[in-house]
């Protein structure tokens, strides 16, 4: 399939990055033959294969049972076979004044940006 | 370099103890010899003294009152730069995180300062570890210690050619498809990538959050062992992180390896393989074998299709993880009259052109139409290649294969044609999808003497297996840096 110049100005578009006319052409370029040796992943039957949409080594890890981990804290806990959720408990966390501090253009406690909304 | 032996974990923990030196010494000792090598290799973004002197001085504090030392006391180690540093500018080697400062530390960096280590600074690295040679950095390619006409590999390049060049002992970089591993093999160093949530992501700014991972570059396997017990482990702040205990892996790796089956996939030894780098990778499987290691052929039949898939996955994820950047909370801001028109002067500006390559390519990818041919048949692909996987363990303790098809490229040699430098990654990226351990380990040098890399793939937790056998071989083969 050949990728068009439109077609990168739709994909630019909605990855919100502006292109200069130079540039839409290069990307045309690459992303076609890019896109060109991709399309050997169509000669693969995959029917009858499942999407492998999360990492979980943990599925074929050796058991311990109990498994025990060093936390952060430097603690050791025995962590469960299944998942470990932890208490649904609310702790601090008080970082919004060094978070704004980054930011371009902040009034605390507001990121400011360009005005959105037409009165 | 100079003729005096390399500095270790080990010899480090033993001249503290003597008081042949002290931690502060050790520390300044390091940075006299970055100001000296650092302009023409251009390893490091930044450097943090204040941190590391300080650090030092808790060192030297400790062993003053003959307290226990941590495992890596006073050890001087390089940050790749995607890793956040509270404090301590932390830019991706991107525009756009110019004037970035993180407001907090990664856990891996947390873990290595509990243990002692001493940080040294930021090393360079491709635009959000988008690259095989470094050389996609806003701030100017490293240049291989080896060889400075070549590249070290990417996208880890700084944190490989830091170690190369004695410039810490050892190094944290990230692996999403090779970017630990293929640097190491270039510049001559053991590199490891542990298996996909064996080291907490915290703190590590994301390019494709299914494939990334922290890893150690270091001067020998034993500190590579060191440095993963200390990195590795659960934390409640990264939910893929695993509930598995963290072995003593330097404990691990002194246990003899005979009568370890070995895979060695025939997908990995076909076209496309420089001959003295296939020379030296067999030679090496030759001297595993000599230590009573058994040699099983195998078949991964689905390696030829681990580029394309990788490039679906991890440029979709991308595009995704690289939304953020968009001048609102952080990073650079180009002002526009209209929020939509600021975000798009802001990424234009910000973003380096492979950057943009691959947003575009993972934003295609996803986009309507084109999801299930593109990005659900990768997801579909990469489940068969992570069953190739699944398939050898079940014949063989470890898989080798050369970490990258040719030994380190001239710089600019593939800057023009993106696709082909997309393929120095074809060993590498299979072990990536599937989610397994690897660990490039030096097996030799080309005529040219240029480092060669053999690659070795354990099954997932399987970390300790891998450096036991690449501790064997370090030993037998006389193979240090």
């Amino acid at each position: 399939m050949k990728i068009s110049r439109e077609d990168v100005l739709r994909v630019a578009q909605l990855a919100h990055l502006e292109l200069a006319p130079e540039e839409v052409e290069a990307y045309r370029g690459q992303l076609d033959e890019i896109l060109s040796y991709i399309g050997k992943l169509q000669e693969l039957d995959v029917s009858n294969v499942e999407p492998m949409a999360l990492m979980d080594p943990m599925a074929d890890a050796p058991h311990q049972a109990p498994r025990r981990s060093a936390g952060l804290d430097g603690a050791i806990a025995a962590a469960p076979a299944e998942p470990e959720l932890r208490d649904d408990v609310v702790a601090p966390c008080s970082v919004a004044d060094a978070v704004l501090a980054e930011a371009p253009d902040a009034a605390k406690p507001f990121f400011r940006v360009p005005k959105v909304i037409e009165r | 370099m100079s003729g005096a032996p390399r500095w270790t974990v080990a010899s480090v923990h033993e001249a503290l103890l003597a008081k042949k030196t002290s931690a502060r010494e050790l520390a300044q000792e390091f940075y006299a010899q970055i100001e000296q090598r650092n302009p023409e290799l251009n390893a490091f973004l930044e450097l943090c003294p204040d941190r590391a002197y300080a650090q030092a001085d808790r060192v030297d504090a400790i062993v003053a009152q003959g307290k226990p030392l941590g495992r890596l006391a006073g050890v001087p180690v390089a940050i790749k730069d995607v890793i956040s540093t509270e404090g301590v500018r932390t830019t991706c080697g991107s525009k756009i995180l110019e004037d970035y400062t993180p407001p907090y530390d990664a856990t891996a960096i947390e873990r290595l300062e509990r243990a002692g280590a001493v940080i040294m600074g930021k090393t360079n690295c491709d635009e959000f570890a988008m690259g095989s040679s470094n050389e996609n950095s806003a701030y100017g390619p490293v240049r291989n210690p080896i060889a400075l006409d070549r590249v070290p590999g990417g996208s880890s390049g700084g944190s490989a050619a830091a170690v190369a060049a004695g410039l810490s002992v050892v190094a944290l970089g990230t692996d999403t498809g090779g970017s630990i591993r293929q640097p190491g093999a270039y510049c001559g160093v053991p590199a490891m990538m542990p298996t996909y949530g064996r080291v907490s992501r915290y703190g590590l700014i994301a390019f494709a959050s299914s494939l990334d991972r922290i890893g150690p570059f270091a001067t020998n396997i034993t500190d590579a062992a060191t440095v993963m017990s200390v990195i590795a482990g659960h934390d409640s702040n990264d939910s893929t992180s695993a509930s598995l205990a963290v072995p003593e892996y330097a404990a691990e790796i002194e246990k003899p390896v005979a009568g370890l089956r070995i895979g060695m996939p025939e997908d990995y030894f076909g076209a496309g393989l420089d001959a003295e780098v296939k020379d030296k990778v067999q030679a090496g499987i030759t001297l595993l074998e000599s230590l009573g290691c058994k040699r099983v052929p195998l078949k991964m039949p689905h390696t030829d299709y681990a580029i394309a898939t990788y490039y679906v996955i991890a440029t979709a994820e991308a595009s995704s993880n690289l939304a953020r950047y968009d001048g609102v909370r952080y990073g650079l801001r180009v002002q526009g009259n209209t929020l939509m028109e600021m975000y798009r002067k802001t990424r234009e500006r910000g973003f380096g052109p492979e950057v943009k390559r691959r947003i575009m390519l993972g934003t295609y990818a996803l986009s309507s139409g084109y999801y299930d041919a593109y990005y659900l048949r990768a997801q579909k692909v990469r489940s068969l290649i992570a069953r190739d996987f699944a398939e050898a363990f079940e014949k063989v303790d470890a898989i080798i294969t050369p970490t990258a098809p040719t030994t380190a490229f001239k710089l600019g040699e593939k800057t023009a044609d993106p696709l082909e430098m997309y393929l120095a990654d074809i060993y590498t990226v299979t072990g990536s999808l599937a989610g397994v351990p690897g660990i490039s380990v030096p097996c030799g040098k080309s005529a040219a003497g240029l480092p060669i890399g053999m690659q070795i793939f354990g099954s997932h937790f399987g970390e300790a297996r891998i450096l036991q056998l690449a501790r064997a071989f370090e030993k037998a083969g006389g193979f240090s840096i």
